[in-house]
């Protein structure tokens, strides 16, 4: 199976998400992760689709992305080109004992702490999927007591924006 | 000078009014009831009360099919907007132009389960082209505009609003012509010209070419060009389920359907080409058989209006978004000077498909039951109505024969449920086509399983003057499944008896029926009643005829490529198949 990074600029209409995550569905494409929001333009929203393609290829599901009349753009993010971020929150136990260690494992993967209890912290990560996979790595053996996560956000390296294409 | 303030309902009307909306098929209920209120003012629009939602959705496609207009169909929430479901699926399946008007509870009673509540919106997402929630007033203007023209343009398919009751009832400045903001929608329609520079090429360089006809040239209304571009090439032409009539059956180069029941010719021209020149169609698995040994030495060149069929189940060679008749004019006038540099000669490529036709021509046997020959039937209906009429088929054997067996030699001639395989098609769709096309003679050729499904239409066309023929092959059973059971399954006919034969207990009479629906019923056994009863129903004007006519349940479908297998298996009769040689 290979993974796929598309981004979609949208109306800000009801239904829109809906209307891309039944998409997926109803051609037989797998949803990895799904992070929808505002855009700098009022009206516009983006979702970014992190697909899994078996079989048929991308291009029928970007085909039939655009068909959809409240999409306006599909892009693939090809890796090289794109700059990719998963965001996670993860509560850890930790204790007198532990805590030093897992601050230490904080820094170096430039994560921050955001919430302290005597027996855990909540830590905030972001950064590329498998920069987040390792951090989780090290954590394990502490206790990961709860675990969340973000749908992948990435956007296109350079000056050029994805609205200013189509809305010139 | 200030807009004229309307209620939403009396915007809708208005709005139809002013986008040329002459017909409406529906059927009122509490959450539409608004709108037909200032319906019943309209010295524009037509409106017909049908007896069920279903009926009104494929009158609606009937016609659009028939007339080349849009469709529109209207409906109350909950059970009258989920009643026409099985209609937009359809719409959506032929990419037939449909409007589907249907009224929604108050938007305060959203996501309450009101009393008839359904999200129909939600419901028809993935069959609709595209859909609406209306919940102010304001917006029907700009609402109802947009739909039509999603609905008619590009590749046309069907398009619901949904419209709440307080949206109705509520007050709003009318503004005309609304503005239609879609910044996610421009669909192309004219094609690139290197695209056609280079198919131009590959057709004046082929050897063996098929014009393989897809549905999309009767919906762009590019028949004329079509006829031009064969003449040009001089290839053989096929015409699939769908474009029936968008080449002239008369037409020498014509070899008629494609596909699981298509003629030896069209599926074995196909299957030999090394190009296939693809207008309109899309590779449905009931052309291709097995896919992967479909037209194994074929290029194709892929034309179509919606960029998602190319290269969905067949790789194009040469890929040609745009509209069919922009596409075809442009490679008229680009193919003379290529056809002159290569001197295409295809004078071999004919004379094997010459030898198909000479041995391979469409025919049945009759059954030795003293019953009728269904296609024997169909074909004498085809033969006395001639090809300016309309014929409207269910879906099953009879659709099969009257694909076969009815000789069109025009477009928008031939309507049924190709993609969606709706039974119960025939009698609404023939009604909406009489409508539309009220000069034209208009058959629903039926089978007895189908007729049973929407025959409370007759209601309708009788009452409103629609004086369309409905030709019942009554086998008294769901043939095609029948015919299935006989070579699948054992001869175990499991389900298929329907028990309406003349050797049954005839439950339902057709008859019988067709009489209480206040039509001229006729009854016909025999074959040398076949004419007269045709010609009476022609002549007869005053009310809706329907012949029952009783023909043999052992009759088959042939040619038939079996599900599944390769085109290359294709048989000419049970136990029958092609002897191939030469062109291999």
């Amino acid at each position: 199976m290979s993974r796929h990074v598309l981004s979609l600029l949208v109306e800000d209409k009801p239904g829109i998400l809906t209307r891309v995550a039944a998409l997926f569905a109803r051609r037989g494409f797998n949803i990895e992760s799904l992070a929808v929001g505002t855009t700098e333009v009022q009206g516009l929203s983006r979702i970014t689709v992190v697909v899994g393609v078996e079989g048929a290829p991308l291009e029928q599901v970007t085909k039939q992305l655009n068909k959809l009349i409240n999409v306006i753009k599909v892009v693939e993010l090809e890796a090289d080109q794109a700059v990719q971020r998963d965001h996670m929150l993860i509560k850890v136990r930790t204790d007198a004992a532990s805590r030093s260690a897992v601050l230490e494992a904080v820094t170096l993967f430039r994560a921050r702490v955001i919430d302290v209890v005597s027996d855990a912290l909540i830590i905030e990560v972001t950064g590329d999927t498998a920069k987040c996979a390792a951090f989780i790595k090290v954590l394990e053996p502490f206790g990961i007591k709860e675990l969340v996560q973000s749908g992948v956000l990435a956007m296109g390296r350079g000056s050029k924006s994805i609205t200013e294409k189509v809305l010139k | 000078m200030a807009n004229e303030v309307l209620t939403g309902a009396a915007a809708i009307i208005r709005s139809l009014e002013l986008l040329g909306i002459e017909d409406i098929f529906g059927l009122p209920g509490g959450a539409i009831l608004p709108t037909y209120d200032p319906l019943m003012d309209s010295k524009k629009i037509r409106h017909i009360l049908v007896r069920h939602e279903q009926g009104a959705g494929h009158a609606a496609e009937g016609y659009a099919s028939a007339s080349g207009r849009l469709g529109v169909c209207i409906a109350t929430s909950g059970p009258g907007a989920t009643n026409l479901v099985t209609a937009i699926a359809d719409a959506y399946m032929d990419s037939v132009p449909m409007l589907a008007i249907t009224g929604q509870v108050g938007s305060k009673l959203i996501g309450t389960d009101a009393f008839q509540e359904a999200d129909i919106v939600g419901i028809t997402m993935p069959i609709t082209k595209h859909s609406f929630l209306v919940t102010k007033a304001e917006d029907i203007p700009e609402t109802i505009a947009a739909a039509v023209m999603i609905a008619t343009t590009g590749r046309p398919g069907p398009v619901l609003v949904d419209v709440t009751k307080d949206a109705q009832q509520g007050k709003a400045e009318f503004v005309w012509p609304p503005k239609v903001d879609l910044a996610g929608y421009k669909p192309v329609t004219k094609p690139h010209g290197k695209q056609i520079q280079a198919a131009a090429q590959m057709i004046a360089e082929s050897k063996k070419p098929v014009l393989y006809v897809g549905g999309g040239v009767v919906r762009a209304g590019a028949h004329k060009e079509l006829l031009k571009l064969a003449e040009l090439t001089g290839a053989p032409v096929v015409t699939t389920l769908m474009a029936r009539g968008a080449f002239p059956d008369s037409h020498k180069q014509n070899l008629g359907m494609p596909g699981m029941h298509g003629t030896v010719p069209a599926v074995t021209a196909l299957q030999k080409a090394d190009l296939l020149i693809t207008l309109g169609a899309r590779f449905d698995d009931r052309v291709t058989g097995d896919v992967k040994s479909f037209a194994p030495g074929a290029k194709v060149i892929h034309v179509d209006i919606d960029p998602a069929e190319i290269g969905k189940i067949r790789f194009a060679d040469i890929p040609i978004v745009g509209d069919a008749k922009e596409v075809i004019t442009e490679l008229n006038a680009e193919l003379p000077s290529a056809l002159k540099a290569t001197k295409q000669d295809i004078k071999e490529w004919w004379s094997f498909v010459d030898g198909l036709v000479t041995r391979y021509p469409l025919g049945y046997t009759h059954e030795d039951d003293g019953k009728l020959s269904p296609q024997h039937v169909i074909q004498r209906i085809g033969e006395l109505s001639g090809p300016e009429a309309i014929y409207a088929a269910g879906v099953g054997q009879h659709q099969m024969w009257s694909a076969q067996f009815i000789k069109y030699e025009r477009p928008n001639s031939w309507l049924n449920s190709g993609g969606a395989g709706t039974m119960g098609y025939a009698v609404p769709a023939a009604m909406g086509a009489k409508v539309g096309q009220p000069d034209r003679l208009v058959w629903a050729i039926d089978g007895d399983g189908c007729f049973q499904m929407t025959n409370q239409e007759l209601a309708t066309c009788a009452i409103n003057n629609i004086p369309i023929k409905v030709a019942i092959i009554n086998n008294s059973s769901l043939g095609m499944v029948r015919q299935w059971q006989t070579l699948f399954y054992n001869e175990r006919y499991s389900n298929t008896d329907l028990n309406t034969g003349t050797d049954t207990v005839m439950i339902p009479d057709f008859v019988k029926l067709a009489d209480a629906y206040g039509c001229l019923a006729i009854r016909v056994e025999k074959e040398d009643e076949i004419d007269a009863a045709i010609k009476l129903a022609i002549a007869t004007n005053d009310r809706p005829v329907v012949i029952d006519f009783i023909v043999s349940r052992d009759a088959m479908v042939w040619p038939m490529v079996a599900a599944g297998l390769s085109n290359d298996e294709v048989q000419y009769a049970r136990d029958a198949a092609p002897l191939w040689d030469g062109m291999e």
